[in-house]
């Protein structure tokens, strides 16, 4: 299950400069941590994450441990076209977790 | 011990004078520990796409709507939408307790209303799902002021809270009250000690980077000075549960909260 | 008396030298895998070009309560033109144990060089931001976070 938390317009002009928030829980464990009995804890993380306007990738970045738990990423894009903006964030346990929201662009 | 006696009788003295006259809940300047944070993280909290308790919110808000135990019967199935039926719910927690005639808090009684209702199996303390469900339930309450019943039954309870509040433990001879009422807004390392109000619990805290309960943050607090924590659901953690809802009272209800 | 001297001094040599190997031995797998510098993993990223100070704000509190999650934001002026425009902004730190935080992949599409995120940082250090520009150029600002070291931290139970 993606549990992901998504701030984005639902409408926009064509040309603005719409701000897009995007956050998924994950525990973004570093690798770096012992637990009980002074067990190392093995690195889990989201090392990439990739957001798509209608297909067409418009940010994407590479993720380390030093991102905090529960990742979180602002930034923005050119409002174009009406469609979908989709949310891609690929763990190192190799699963992709999606999330879309919908845009009307006037 | 002859160095400790003034303190004592200093801390008695204030005892018996705010026992006597005000009750807790009339403290002066009562601040949630929200006001004590950076700027930083009181944003993360005010913004619901920003604040990480919300997934607990969100998820507790799926498990209310599911179906458990041998009645294949939800919480909604009883209490329909959590908005109207919750609203103030938690603000008035802990409660009086019919069956074990003793205080419950509010994740202890959506324990029971599982086990008696449901009839499914329990949620261990601190287990992902009973904080969620009682992150969802206390969300509805956001905002509102915490209210304790006025119920005569309570009494002893909140009065044993209050002493456990005002004991010294641990290898650090330290009360709650030494800290977060004698010296709140001081620091203590690199932390403001804030006047441990629970308004916002269950609450993710940066320290834990998860939500966790009030429970665990007593815990917590007992080791951090050396003594021995109570148990998740003992008596005596619940009073004091009671006793500081009791003192908070009148401050807003904020969950989740964000706290470092 | 000598004799005596000499026996004990020889036994703290050899508890020096049993010391030293025993310092080693735990060092050595951390040493194995030392983290490269602030300045070598900027180089990394760069392929050794030459990096200005200038068109690039990294906003980062100077103190935080908990390293766990400190938000920051990084601003780059540019015009973000097909022609002129912020290619990649990179985030390291100077003290974690690793100096990568992430790199962000931004152009046209974006219409603004602006990012913000969560990091976790171990320990009161500089925090660097590199801009990458479409004309192959590096920009960047440092700042520095004082992390307060909380008081009561949970035991691990």
């Amino acid at each position: 299950m993606t549990r992901a938390l998504i701030n984005a317009p639902k409408t926009a002009r064509r040309g603005e400069i719409v701000e897009i928030r995007a956050m998924l829980a994950h525990p973004m464990e570093t690798g770096f941590r012992t637990g009980t009995m002074g067990k190392a804890i093995p690195r889990d993380i989201i090392n990439r994450f990739v957001c798509t306007w209608n297909g067409e990738e418009i940010f994407s970045a590479d993720l380390f441990p030093a991102i905090a738990a529960n990742p979180y990423l602002a930034f923005t894009a050119v409002a174009t076209e009406s469609g979908t903006i989709a949310f891609a964030w690929t763990g190192d346990d190799g699963e992709t977790r999606t999330a879309e929201t919908e845009i009307t662009v006037t | 011990m002859t160095g400790r006696a003034p303190r004592l009788l200093v801390g008695l003295l204030a005892a018996c004078l705010a026992g006597s006259s005000a009750p807790a809940g009339d403290m002066v300047d009562k601040r949630s520990g929200a006001d004590f944070m950076s700027p930083e993280n009181r944003a993360m909290q005010a913004d619901d796409m920003s604040n990480p308790g919300m997934f607990a919110v969100l998820d507790g808000e799926q498990l209310w709507n599911r179906p458990e135990g041998a009645n294949g019967r939800s919480c909604a199935g009883c209490h329909g939408e959590a908005a109207t039926s919750m609203r103030g719910v938690a603000a008035r927690y802990p409660a009086f307790d019919e069956r074990s005639e003793r205080p419950i808090d509010l994740a202890g009684r959506i324990g029971e209303c599982r086990r008696t209702r449901q009839e499914a199996s329990p949620l261990p303390h601190e287990s992902p799902e009973l904080i969620a469900l009682t992150a969802y339930v206390a969300h509805q309450s956001r905002g509102m002021p915490i209210s304790p019943p006025q119920d005569e039954r309570l009494a002893p309870f909140r009065d044993n809270g209050r002493r456990l509040y005002e004991r010294r433990i641990g290898q650090l001879d330290l009360s709650c009250a030494s800290c977060h009422d004698a010296r709140s807004g001081e620091r203590l390392g690199g932390s403001v000690m804030p006047q441990g109000h629970p308004t916002a619990y269950p609450l993710y805290r940066l320290e834990w980077q998860a939500v966790g309960s009030l429970q665990r943050r007593l815990r917590n607090c007992m080791i951090g000075v050396r003594a021995e924590a109570f148990a998740f659901g003992a008596p005596e953690i619940v009073e004091l549960e009671l006793y500081l809802m009791e003192r908070a009272a009148g401050l807003p209800l904020e969950t989740p909260g964000v706290r470092p | 008396m000598r004799d005596k001297a000499t026996t004990s001094g020889l036994r703290r040599r050899d508890l020096v030298a049993g010391s030293a190997v025993l310092a080693l031995t735990l060092v050595a797998p951390r040493a194995a895998r030392a983290r490269p510098t602030l300045e070598e993993a900027i180089r990394t990223f760069t392929g050794g070009a030459d990096v200005k100070t200038g068109r690039v704000q990294l906003a980062v509190p100077p103190l935080v309560e908990n390293g766990n999650a400190v938000g920051l934001s990084v601003k780059v002026e540019s015009p973000m033109s097909e022609t002129d425009h912020v290619r990649r902004i990179a985030l390291f730190n100077e003290k974690n144990p690793q100096a990568d935080v992430a790199v962000f992949h931004i152009g046209p599409r974006t219409g603004r060089a602006e990012v913000a995120t969560r990091i976790r940082l171990a320990t009161s250090q500089t925090v660097a931001a590199i801009a990458e520009m479409s004309d192959g150029s590096f920009w960047s600002h440092r700042a520095d976070v004082i992390v307060t070291l909380a008081a009561c931290v949970e035991d691990l139970l």
